[in-house]
């Protein structure tokens, strides 16, 4: 019992650098869709059912152009789809554990709780893995309820410019990577060079979808692992 | 239009979990190819450019410089490695700017 207590305590301790990435992510999320006329019960409970910051935000930014639901639940599906190969990686380190912890545990699968767990030697300890991914889960939801309650004391002024944030946002998430490598940066403009062109001929969610699934394709010659 | 919101957040939800929870059971059958692996690295990168051009160019109607310039100022502050809490209140203030002065 006392091991127990002892490896959830490491696993809440080692999402603490998460929870201090995801509280402002999630608080800027709460704002914006609070801005873009999603109420917050609505904007919890995508925080709550989906737990995947890009998309929450995508699926926002295609609510307020009008986009229809089956466009958005496909892109929202593409954009998510890479977590099935985190999943993957994932399992080896939860073998020992029932199949339904194993469910709730790769629920909370996120690029970074997959990045902090599976860089730990802790195998098959699904208390440690609780403690990571639970810690995560919160701190995302908590966000978002201060970002909708936060929202309000926002200035008119400052709320009409803030079409601007959801693609600040989307620039800030993608420049870091692009820092690490010109190569991602090359996919992502292939993405916006195809979105470009389909924009033209399909709808916008649509449009979205081709230019992801076509960028990651054009992309493949140039981010090919040398192993 | 509150129940249709609820059914599209459920829908995500759905397409969200089921890749992260497919993997319980399959793990030990499959494993995608190299090529299928590298394809799906790219695609948040892919998204990510998708989504920002070139919607980015209609944040203020007519004026597709406010939204361009926005963004580049957006670049350059997450390139500088600042927080994307700078980020965002930088692309605000910059499209504040530029609508109330130009």
């Amino acid at each position: 019992m006392e091991l127990k207590k002892h490896s959830f305590k490491t696993g809440v301790l080692a999402a603490i650098p998460i929870a201090v990435g995801y509280i402002p992510v999630a608080v800027t999320f709460g704002v914006i869709a609070q801005q873009s006329g999603v109420a917050l019960i609505h904007s919890v409970l995508m925080s709550g059912l989906v737990f995947a910051g890009a998309s929450q935000f995508m699926a926002i930014n295609m609510i307020i152009a009008g986009t229809g639901a089956l466009e958005i639940i496909l892109a929202s599906f593409i954009l998510n789809f890479r977590m099935f190969v985190m999943s993957i990686s994932l399992q080896d380190k939860f073998r020992s554990v029932p199949i339904f912890h194993r469910v709730m545990l790769s629920s909370g699968i996120t690029d970074e709780t997959f990045a902090v767990a599976s860089l730990r030697e802790e195998k098959s300890d699904p208390f440690f893995y609780s403690g990571l991914f639970l810690t995560a889960y919160l701190s995302w939801v908590t966000g978002t309820i201060l970002g909708g309650v936060m929202s309000n004391a926002i200035p008119a002024t400052i709320s009409e410019s803030m079409s601007i944030s959801l693609y600040a946002m989307f620039i800030g998430l993608l420049i870091p990577a692009v820092r690490r490598s010109w190569k991602l940066c090359l996919v992502a403009l292939f993405g916006m060079g195809l979105n470009t062109i389909f924009s033209s001929f399909f709808s916008s969610g649509w449009a979205i979808v081709l230019a992801t699934l076509g960028g990651g394709l054009l992309g493949i010659p140039f981010t090919r692992r040398t192993s | 239009m509150t129940q249709q919101l609820i059914f599209l957040i459920l829908g995500i939800s759905l397409v969200t979990m089921i890749p992260r929870w497919i993997p319980v059971w399959i793990v030990d059958r499959f494993t995608p190819s190299s090529w299928v692996k590298d394809w799906l690295d790219n695609v948040p990168y892919a998204a990510l450019g998708a989504m920002i051009f070139p919607g980015i160019l209609s944040v203020q109607k007519g004026q597709p410089f406010i939204g361009l310039i926005g963004g580049i100022v957006a670049v350059g502050i997450a390139y500088f490695r600042l927080h994307i809490l700078f980020v965002i209140p930088g692309a605000i203030l910059t499209v504040l700017l530029l609508k109330n002065f130009l």
